[in-house]
């Protein structure tokens, strides 16, 4: 035990809101968990010191704040500001619902909300994650996003989370689509300073429902986050999604998908870019519950010079998990002697009818690439620039909004320049 | 434009090229042909330094600068080009990236301004339309997808836009159906100028018809067994190499 763990332990006791039934099991839970050692599997390379030590402010207000448009791009923007709602949504595309947690706590009118708040908060995300079980007993404030059956929405919802230096902060996003639904959700998450935050984002995806998902943690510097993406998927349901990490002080993700239907297809590309003494840690786990699912998942990083990134990736097949296709793969570039990855794919199968690849690569830049490059003028510094950014870029490339890739590119392209090769 | 002497090669140990001589001058077009096996590719590849191809003997040299003394990129920036017979797929870099990376690196060896953006779209449009590509190829990856002709082509933009002295066309007809080979020959015959040269390596005469060459020559078992005028790839069309390579060697200087 430690200082931290123990006051957020005691301040979970105390919140008393109208997610407080709820929140009860996870707390029972939470008592009855060790905090991770080096010693614990899934925390084994990330050291949570900056956490058990330090002790933050959580803010009870946070100011309005312009975050910076995407050009182009028509989104419906949700801004959090140290874990808490700060816009007014306007006005939404019929068959969407935005619902604030305060909202939600001011107003008794919202039954219907709640009861649908209660069939995914902590129905969608496993309860193994540890800080998990923490944003679900201190998330102080979050949205519900409800799109109903066979709703088609456009704009983009584009969820921004941006932390102060010294604050905690714990966020939750609850999604529902309803069958036959369309919509795309951007998770991104901002700030430099030490701060630390939890943001975890429950999907529940309908029957013949399609999701793009994108969740950029594009923390960076000094800051400590944990969070997570996690999905439940129906039958013949379709989640494409991208996920970008730079890695920061602290970083860590967990992406679950649980194909809890029939012929559901889940693309996952992911991408991490670590620059001076950066941790990325990535854990993903795919649960192939029922037969005939689709996994595809791209796991590229570029590790720059003293930076440290993990990436476990399971994927696990059920015995009834029939004609399952799955693969994964991870692969890795590392520019310094000095830099590290830790990779894992496991492959756990139980079904006996199924076709799943997995490999972990760490790379080298492809030697006839380079050459190709050089013999039409290109210098070898300069090709083995262009030939580790296209590395990456291959995944923006794939993203479905190429709006969004626009936007996100240069933006890795700035990363990838102050990492340059040792 | 191009003297290559006495050229002996190693791929990994193995000796393929045994003493190639050749000497093109500007503005004339030369072909070799010649069985599998006897260097053809490797000629290119030694020439524009991939690794693993090592001189053992003998010198190349292009506008009198010693080609062996520059790194690959240099060799390229001091005007020699090689259309692969099989271009690399490079996923994630966009054809347009590559291009413009290539012509600026080439346009600052010459001491020339980078172009913009926009003057660089302008003229990689019209170099699209003159091989037949769609503009669309331009955003793609460099090769990625394309299919063997539309590699070739891509290959031939290349050459449009970088207007190297030297071309070495490695069986650039390979894989390519008449029309694309038509393509491919337009687009070299408007490169043929009074200061440019080309050595086109193929196997069959067919390419010839379109561009004609100056001289032929056959290369065997890495050096060159026999030169002549275009009448000589007509004469190896017929009657196969058999007839040379049985032969004492007569290696004659173009």
């Amino acid at each position: 035990m430690n200082n931290w763990f123990n006051s957020a332990i005691e301040r979970a006791a105390t919140v008393n809101d109208w997610l407080a039934p709820q929140r009860q099991a996870s707390l029972q839970l939470l008592q009855q968990t060790a905090w991770p050692t080096r010693k614990t599997e899934a925390w084994k390379y990330f050291p949570l010191r900056a956490i058990e030590d330090s002790s933050f402010t959580v803010s009870e207000h946070s100011e309005n704040t312009i975050v910076d448009v995407i050009e182009g791009l028509d989104s419906i923007d949700l801004v959090f500001v140290d874990g808490r709602l700060v816009n007014d949504v306007e006005q939404l595309p019929a068959g969407l619902s935005v619902v604030s947690f305060a909202q939600l706590q001011a107003s008794d009118a919202l039954q219907a909300d709640n009861a649908w708040a209660a069939s995914v908060f902590t129905q969608v995300k496993p309860s193994r994650h540890v800080f998990g079980l923490v944003n679900d007993v201190l998330a102080h404030d979050g949205v519900l996003i409800d799109v109903a059956a066979g709703a088609e929405i456009t704009a983009p919802i584009r969820i921004v989370n941006r932390v102060s230096a010294g604050v905690e902060s714990h966020s939750r996003i609850l999604v529902r689509l309803g069958a036959g639904a369309k919509a795309a959700v951007i998770e991104e998450s901002l700030g430099d300073q030490t701060g630390f935050s939890t943001l975890f984002a429950e999907y529940s995806v309908g029957d013949d429902a399609a999701l793009e998902h994108y969740r950029f943690a594009m923390q960076t510097g000094t800051a400590l986050n944990i969070g997570g993406s996690h999905f439940k998927l129906a039958n013949r349901s379709q989640l494409n999604s991208t996920l970008v990490g730079l890695g920061s002080k602290l970083s860590r993700l967990d992406v679950d998908v649980e194909h809890g239907g029939e012929f559901a297809f889940a693309k996952l590309n992911a991408i991490y870019m670590l620059a001076d003494g950066d941790l990325f840690d990535l854990h993903s786990t795919i649960e192939h519950a029922k037969p005939n699912g689709t996994t595809e998942e791209n796991v590229r990083g570029i590790v720059g010079d003293r930076s440290k990134a993990v990436f476990n990736g399971r994927i696990h097949i059920h015995r009834d998990a029939q004609k399952t296709l799955a693969e994964l793969n991870n692969r890795n570039l590392l520019l310094s002697d000095r830099a590290e990855i830790n990779t894992k794919p496991e492959l756990e199968i139980y079904a006996d009818d199924v076709k799943c690849a997995h490999g972990a690569t760490v790379a080298e830049i492809d030697k006839q690439a380079l050459y190709y490059l050089q013999s039409r003028g290109i210098g070898k510094g300069q090709a083995q620039v262009m030939l580790n950014f296209g590395f990456i870029n291959e995944l923006i490339d794939a993203m479905p909004n190429q709006i969004l890739a626009n936007w996100l590119r240069p933006q890795l392209r700035d990363r990838f320049a102050q990492m340059e090769v040792k | 434009m191009l003297s290559i002497k006495n050229l002996h090669a190693n791929v990994e140990d193995k000796t393929i090229l045994k003493g190639l001589s050749i000497e093109v001058k500007p503005g004339e077009v030369h072909a070799i042909m010649g069985p599998n096996g006897s260097g053809k590719s490797t000629m290119g590849y030694v020439l524009s330094g991939r690794e693993g191809y090592t001189v053992t003997e003998g010198s190349a040299s292009l506008d009198g600068v010693d080609l062996f003394e520059l790194e690959t990129e240099e060799r390229a920036r001091a005007g020699l080009f090689l259309a692969f017979q099989y271009p690399v797929e490079i996923p994630g870099v966009s054809n347009m990236e590559f291009l413009k990376a290539a012509v600026d690196v080439q346009r600052k060896a010459r001491g020339e301004d980078e172009l913009t953006s926009a003057e660089f779209l302008k003229l990689a449009k019209v170099a699209c339309k003159q091989v037949n590509l769609p503009l669309a190829f331009l955003k793609r990856g460099v090769n990625e997808g394309f299919s063997g002709g539309e590699k070739k082509r891509n290959e031939i933009m290349q050459m449009l836009l970088l207007q190297p002295k030297l071309c070495i066309l490695d069986e650039t007809d390979s894989g390519l159906d008449i029309d694309a080979l038509q393509v491919v020959a337009a687009g070299v015959n408007s490169q043929r100028s009074a200061d440019r040269s080309f050595i086109v390596v193929t196997h069959y005469q067919r390419l010839l018809d379109y561009i004609k060459p100056d001289f032929v020559h056959v290369l065997s078992d890495g050096k060159i067994i026999r030169s002549g005028d275009a009448s000589l790839a007509l004469e190896l069309e017929k009657q196969g190499y058999a007839w040379l390579t049985d032969q004492p060697e007569s290696n004659v200087e173009a």
